[in-house]
């Protein structure tokens, strides 16, 4: 903690309103805090690390003792043979999975955009309790409904098909809130003033006006929003059939017992997590921030 | 936890009060046509499937149309059905096991992330890493930690002198190993929103307590859990409400074609699970609406009580 050690303990008298520099740990090296930290991390990753030494070792190795710690050499031939199962259908599981959860992330913002406007900015009747009910919505566990909501996609010629596991999700009253939230906090009623005193009708406000502010909002949705849509098992694995499936339940049937080649299936799983572990590297700072604004909504 | 969210937006609103507090005619009509995407798929998707669980209940249901009126048969068939209570039992008993440490982990941790830090973003997306790890993939991995044979768990037990645990085999091993999942995947979600909540505690009082020669843990228990009840009992509710509906690590753990028993003896079935049973496999719609309606209540209730409770807390501040 170097930083710390620079750090020269002021005199009492100017300490006080200078609080935040409190330099009770100077002169240690590593703080607990950061000990407990590191042990934290590195339980976080543990198991993604495993699934890659399992992913990359022949199945043979599996079942050795004690189980082996690091990576071998199959790698490359693992993801291979997923890759070429035709039971498991895996890349036509990566493109549905793509495009359910890219057609649900488009609407949720977009919808999610407009309801926000409106119930931070626009002025109609009954739009307080509106907005209660929106935050009611986050609480209701609408995976109840699955039995009816079954019948609705039968009764729709819907089941098996992705668009039972994409209608569903196209809003979200998480998206509403959050975006509600941002734009209460960094759009002015200065500019849109502005754009009605040029002329722009409420629609080109929203979009010429209020979009661009919104933008970085709108990011931190989407990847919440893809993330989640991602890895969403339950309904998906209840509707959809064995021609559709989205990779968790590629992954599902994978690890359903009917194969023991358990190299095989760490190989499929680390392809299955892959695509947000890279959307989480390069966007962690975001997704974190993310989850703290929408957090703070109690 | 300070805002109450309406407020905000209203005291925005004042300095344009002069027009009236209502929008005129075009900006009511845009706000209707903004929000209402929202609230016809909700309805159709989320609501309409909830309320008519009600109605499914409350007949002898097949998916292949026919389904006649039973009244409060089904509900009268729950109170002596065993593999339902079965089911309820365990239910809970996961989400107490879960749930108990994983708050206090993470409340914990929030305060450890709420030092001062260098790369605070870094350790924030370590302790974020699990949750972006989907569930089926969680259950996939520790399902092979917790093999019985060649396990690491096993293993690591065995280098300390325990024999090997057949984990899927009883209750308590089994629900330990379900409820290592959840904490492993939520706990440091958690603590984010815990941490968020404590960036909002004036770290005066930290530092009071400080001077004071308070100890870190004293400051836990005196400053934290105090300052952040209202958001302990939100996260609780959320928890809840997770907990409650729990399915994917128990199927994912009893793999083979009986998954959805969770065990051979239904040691790990939880009610989502067996709704799914009686209604996928069982074709029976009716009676699972009612253990799914059953599981919608108790929601109720608990959102209520937790409910009222930030209410008084609120209250008390």
């Amino acid at each position: 903690m170097t930083a710390q050690l620079e750090r020269v303990e002021p005199v009492l008298a100017v300490r006080r309103p200078r609080a935040r520099r409190v330099g009770r740990r100077r002169g240690r090296l590593i703080s607990p805090a950061v000990v407990v930290l590191t042990l934290v991390t590195a339980l976080s990753a543990f198991p993604l690390y495993f699934m890659l030494v399992m992913a990359s070792r022949p199945n043979s190795d599996i079942t050795s003792v004690p189980p082996p710690l690091t990576p071998g050499g199959e790698l490359f031939h693992n993801i291979d043979r997923v890759l070429s199962n035709p039971d498991i259908t895996f890349g036509k599981a990566v493109v549905n999975t793509l495009l359910v959860s890219g057609v649900a992330t488009f609407s949720v913002v977009l919808f999610s955009s407009l309801a926000g406007f409106a119930f931070a900015k626009l002025r109609f009747v009954g739009r307080q309790p509106l907005l209660g009910f929106v935050l009611l919505t986050m609480m209701v566990p609408i995976q109840l409904g699955l039995i009816p909501l079954y019948m609705l996609m039968s009764k729709l010629h819907l089941s098996g098909t992705l668009p039972a596991v994409t209608l569903p999700f196209l809003v979200s009253g998480f998206g509403v809130f959050l975006m509600r939230q941002f734009v209460v906090q960094a759009l002015p009623d200065e500019l849109l003033e502005a754009a009605r005193l040029d002329g722009a009708s409420i629609l080109q406000t929203f979009w010429y006006v209020v979009m661009p502010v919104l933008r970085p909002a709108a990011a931190v949705l989407a990847l919440l929003t893809f993330m989640e849509r991602w890895n969403d098992f339950l309904w998906p694995y209840l509707v959809l059939d064995l021609d559709h499936p989205t990779v968790q339940v590629a992954l599902s049937r994978l690890a359903g017992g009917y194969y023991t080649d358990q190299a095989l299936v760490m190989a499929g799983t680390l392809l299955g997590v892959l695509p947000l572990l890279v959307v989480f590297i390069l966007f962690g700072r975001q997704i974190v921030g993310g989850i703290m604004e929408g957090g703070i909504k109690s | 936890m300070s805002t109450l969210t309406g407020t905000p937006a209203r005291q925005r609103r004042t300095p344009r009060a002069g027009r009236g507090s209502q929008g005129s005619r075009g900006e009511q009509a845009a706000g209707y046509a903004f929000v209402s995407p929202f609230f016809v798929v909700f309805a159709i998707f989320g609501l309409f499937p909830l309320l008519f669980t009600f109605w499914v209940s409350l007949h002898d249901w097949s998916l292949l149309g026919g389904h006649t009126w039973s009244g409060l048969d089904n509900y009268r068939k729950l109170l002596d059905d065993d593999h339902f209570w079965n089911a309820l039992v365990n239910t809970l008993g996961i989400f107490v096991l879960a749930t108990v440490p994983q708050l206090l982990m993470s409340l914990v941790l929030a305060q450890l992330l709420n030092q001062k830090l260098r790369a605070r973003t870094l350790w924030r997306m370590g302790v974020l890493l699990p949750n972006i790890t989907s569930i089926a993939a969680v259950g996939i991995i520790f399902t092979l930690l917790f093999a019985r044979d060649f396990g690491l768990v096993n293993w690591l037990l065995g280098q300390v002198g325990v024999d090997p645990v057949a984990w899927q085999q009883h209750r308590w091993s089994s629900w330990l190993a379900i409820s290592t999942m959840v904490d492993w995947r939520w706990t440091g979600y958690n603590a984010l929103i815990f941490l968020a909540a404590l960036q909002a505690v004036p770290r005066e009082l930290y530092e009071a307590a400080e001077i004071d020669g308070a100890s870190p843990a004293k400051q836990f228990r005196h400053i934290t859990v105090p300052m952040l009840r209202p958001t302990i009992v939100f996260v609780s509710l959320v928890s809840t409400i997770g907990g409650i509906q729990l399915f994917t690590e128990p199927l994912l753990f009893n793999s083979g074609a009986n998954a959805i028993t969770g065990g051979t003896t239904r040691q790990f079935q939880t009610l989502t699970m067996y709704v799914y049973e009686q209604a996928f496999t069982g074709q029976a719609f009716g009676y699972a609406a009612s253990v799914a309606w059953v599981m919608f209540a108790v929601i109720a209730v608990i959102g209520l009580v937790n409910a009222l409770l930030i209410r008084r807390l609120r209250g008390v501040a």
